[in-house]
């Protein structure tokens, strides 16, 4: 890269490492309860049960796998564009330490069943003050870095990065307020219908400014840096930018449509919702016009077809979303298999195959050598590709049945089904699902093998030796 | 401006804050002039007892809310299902103010609990948490045998103080020596009691000829028989000797009024109504199936 000041990567490299085990668990525990769904004698109780499992998944992969590589990509790319070192080294070690502790924490605790109950947000509350410190620690080491940059123009990426860093912040300290009642037991600051709206317009935008912004920030810095080419037009950027963080935080409530909080709520959140098809196509769009004149890389670059497909499904995602946020066909398919079909096509499609680009173009710059092999990296993409597919297709497909069937009235406006008959229907598509995960699962082993082999072929010092060694 | 915010990080940070927050006041922070005000109050509903708190957070703990939803929608299929016989027992804000946090969920793997309360007898809970198939066949729901252990009340009056609940002594001495399901089961019997549906529901006689169309047709007899298995065996023995439920091969009800309280539920009893998810016709193979077993020992 021809950069000349000191950079620090060991960071980085210490949460790619440990982002891509948090990773393991969460496609491994996700595996485990697909299955639990399948044969109720799969759980284990008291620790291994359904119930429990479940939130250690979702914060597995969410804030270990996610906010893990998030956190070591920031680090990276900030300093790239800023043209200066991490403000502090020291601080950025321990916030690694720090991390890792809070994730061990969270999955015991989990286990044992101390939680919140609220979706993504379980976590008791000593360990939310633990968070508290980690994202501090994570914003002022990134803001000084920028403050003391010597590049003075920011590039798109810097703003996502911001953006999550305030938008975190905010959402994280509301949602979780509580009264404690001792370390392991606390009750929420609000209460029923105030709390659900509270928890939504959280749980929504974790998915904007966890799942969206960082996402789109390592988009945006790795694909020109990628393919070669550039993002087509900084102009859109700005625009679906701004657009995106305003029309995000009013659509919480799309989760709670025919609920009993207010009706204009949820008729905000509907419309904003359908407005956001907007600023998200506006950065699909951009990357599709990136591409142009180089289509060929989809078959020649295996991180143009990881970047692509990702935006692709984020496109995807960002339709699909808007249109469950319409009452009438949240009516049909809410509380049905449709909505984890949609999650994961965001979480394994998008998120994630963002993320495996990242490090696929990191981890070889970061140890000096070449990936150990490409073909095992396709071989990964579409194992990957396959597996979310049939995740996802089956559950839309048992979504709708069930929806369907629990909607049929008889003549005489009696309920045709029981609830039990439109369960047993869904038997089928559950054994889908799980193979679906288990193909996940695979393509996960292949990628880590592979990345493995790249680390044991390269020295310890890469990017950063070569950068101040020229210098 | 663009240009100028590119270069400056902290404005960039003010703003993003800024623009972060109009969406947040408005949907977030503005409702709550509006959600749980004294006007939405609904007189019957309780804070709960020390039994139904500690009941209710043993649901938390065990994240029942990952699979069953506590909000039944105002939409014909919800209420039929979920509030059966009554036209308007969808969730109403004001049952939710002591809810905290609230249990809406978001996903029905199993069946919605707002108004589990009264649906059915104790016993009936009690066999189901700890063996669910042997009442739901082919449930996919986890065997929770292991919370027969005993409850650990030492921050009971904490817990109460810190919500703000009424209690007295009394209330607290009884959750001493209890089991965990003993609370998993009051705090499940008070979910939607608060509010008099149920009584509004059942209240109206059934209208029309009650007449078993397949009295005499040994067909209805087969497949009610099946739907007895399936549906009523659990509480009234598959040799109808009655177990949870009262015993129906010596019933001595017309089929007439077999038919209401089948369709309708008979509260006094804790016998669920069936007629939402049955329908007549596969109420009166039920029927045809109990006559044709009437007087056996």
């Amino acid at each position: 890269m021809g950069v000349k000041t000191g950079y620090s990567d060991e960071v980085t490299k210490g949460f790619l490492f440990w982002s891509i085990i948090w990773g393991l668990v969460a496609v491994l525990v996700g595996v485990l309860i697909s299955f639990q769904l399948v044969f109720p004698q799969l759980n284990f109780p008291p620790f291994l049960t359904y119930g429990r499992l479940r939130p250690l998944h979702t914060n597995a992969a969410i804030f270990g796998w996610g906010i893990g590589s998030f956190m070591g990509m920031f680090y990276y790319i900030t300093q790239r564009l800023t043209k200066a070192p991490i403000w502090s080294l020291g601080l950025a070690r321990f916030q690694l330490w720090l991390f890792n502790l809070v994730i061990v924490l969270a999955a015991v605790t989990l286990l044992m069943g101390y939680n919140q109950s609220k979706e993504y947000a379980e976590l008791e509350w000593p360990i939310d003050i633990l968070v508290v410190i980690l994202w501090v620690i994570f914003t002022v080491n990134i803001l000084m870095t920028i403050m003391k940059r010597k590049e003075e123009q920011m590039y798109v990426s810097l703003w996502y990065i911001i953006a999550t860093l305030v938008g975190v912040a905010v959402l994280y300290l509301v949602n979780n307020a509580g009264i404690p009642v001792s370390l392991t037991k606390s009750y929420s600051a609000f209460a029923g219908a105030n709390d659900a709206n509270v928890q939504w317009w959280y749980g929504h935008n974790a998915v904007a400014m966890v799942l969206t912004t960082p996402p789109l920030a390592i988009f945006y810095y790795f694909l020109p840096k990628s393919t070669g080419v550039p993002i087509y037009s900084h102009r859109m950027g700005i625009i679906a930018f701004w657009s995106l963080i305003f029309m995000y935080l009013w659509t919480g409530a799309h989760h709670l449509l025919w609920t009993p909080i207010p009706d204009w709520v949820q008729t905000l959140a509907m419309g904003f919702s359908i407005m956001l098809i907007a600023p998200s196509w506006a950065s699909v769009i951009n990357g599709y016009l990136s591409m142009n004149g180089q289509w060929h890389q989809m078959r020649d670059n295996y991180l143009a077809k990881f970047f692509i497909f990702g935006i692709t499904f984020y496109g995807l995602q960002t339709l699909q979303g808007p249109a469950q946020a319409v009452r009438t066909f949240s009516a049909f398919i809410h509380y049905t298999d449709w909505v984890p079909g949609h999650v994961h096509m965001g979480a394994l499609g998008w998120v994630s195959l963002i993320l495996f680009a990242g490090i696929y173009y990191l981890i070889p710059r970061l140890y000096n050598t070449e990936l150990h092999s490409v073909k095992l990296a396709n071989a990964h993409f579409w194992l990957a590709v396959t597996g979310q597919l049939i995740y996802s297709i089956s559950m839309w497909i048992a979504g709708v049945q069930q929806a369907t069937m629990l909607h049929a009235t008889n003549a005489d406006g009696s309920l045709h089904y029981s609830f039990m008959e439109t369960l047993t229907e869904m038997y089928p598509y559950w054994h889908m699902r799980a193979g679906g995960g288990v193909i996940y699962l695979v393509s996960l082993f292949i990628f880590i093998y592979n990345i493995i082999k790249t680390v044991q072929s390269g020295s310890a010092t890469g990017e950063t030796a070569r950068a101040t060694g020229a210098a | 401006m663009f240009d100028l915010l590119e270069k400056k990080p902290v404005i960039l940070l003010l703003l993003a804050a800024v623009v972060i927050m109009i969406g947040t006041t408005v949907t977030m922070i503005a409702p709550f002039k509006w959600i749980n005000d004294p006007s939405q109050k609904i007189a019957g509903v309780k804070p709960y007892t020390p039994l139904q708190l500690e009941g209710r957070d043993i649901y938390i703990r065990e994240g029942c809310n990952n699979c069953h939803t506590q909000t039944v929608r105002p939409l014909v299929a919800d209420v039929a299902r979920y509030a059966p016989g009554s036209t308007d027992g969808y969730s109403k804000v004001g049952e939710f103010v002591y809810d905290q946090p609230h249990l809406w969920g978001s996903r029905r793997t199993g069946p919605d609990l707002a108004r589990i309360g009264g649906k059915y007898p104790g016993a009936w809970h009690y066999k189901h948490m700890v063996d669910p198939q042997s009442m739901v066949p082919k449930s996919n729901m986890p065997s929770y045998a292991f919370l027969k252990q005993p409850l650990d009340s030492s921050i009971t009056e904490r817990k109460m103080k810190a919500l703000g609940f009424p209690y007295t002594q009394g209330e607290l001495d009884a959750v001493k020596g209890k089991t965990e399901l003993d609370a998993m089961v009051a705090y499940l019997q008070k979910l939607g009691n608060d509010i008099p549906w149920r009584k509004a529901a059942v209240a109206g006689p059934l209208v029309g000829d009650l007449k078993n169309p397949f009295a005499g047709n040994a067909a209805g007899g087969v497949e009610g028989k099946k739907l007895y298995e399936e549906n009523c065996a659990q509480c009234h023995g598959k040799d109808l000797k009655g177990d949870i439920g009262v015993p129906l091969a010596e019933l001595k009800k017309t089929e007439g009024e077999i038919f209401t309280t089948i369709y309708q539920g008979l509260d006094r009893l804790g016998m669920p109504a069936f007629g939402d998810t049955l329908g007549k016709e596969k109420v009166w193979k039920v029927i045809s199936y109990i006559s044709s077993r009437k007087g056996e020992k």
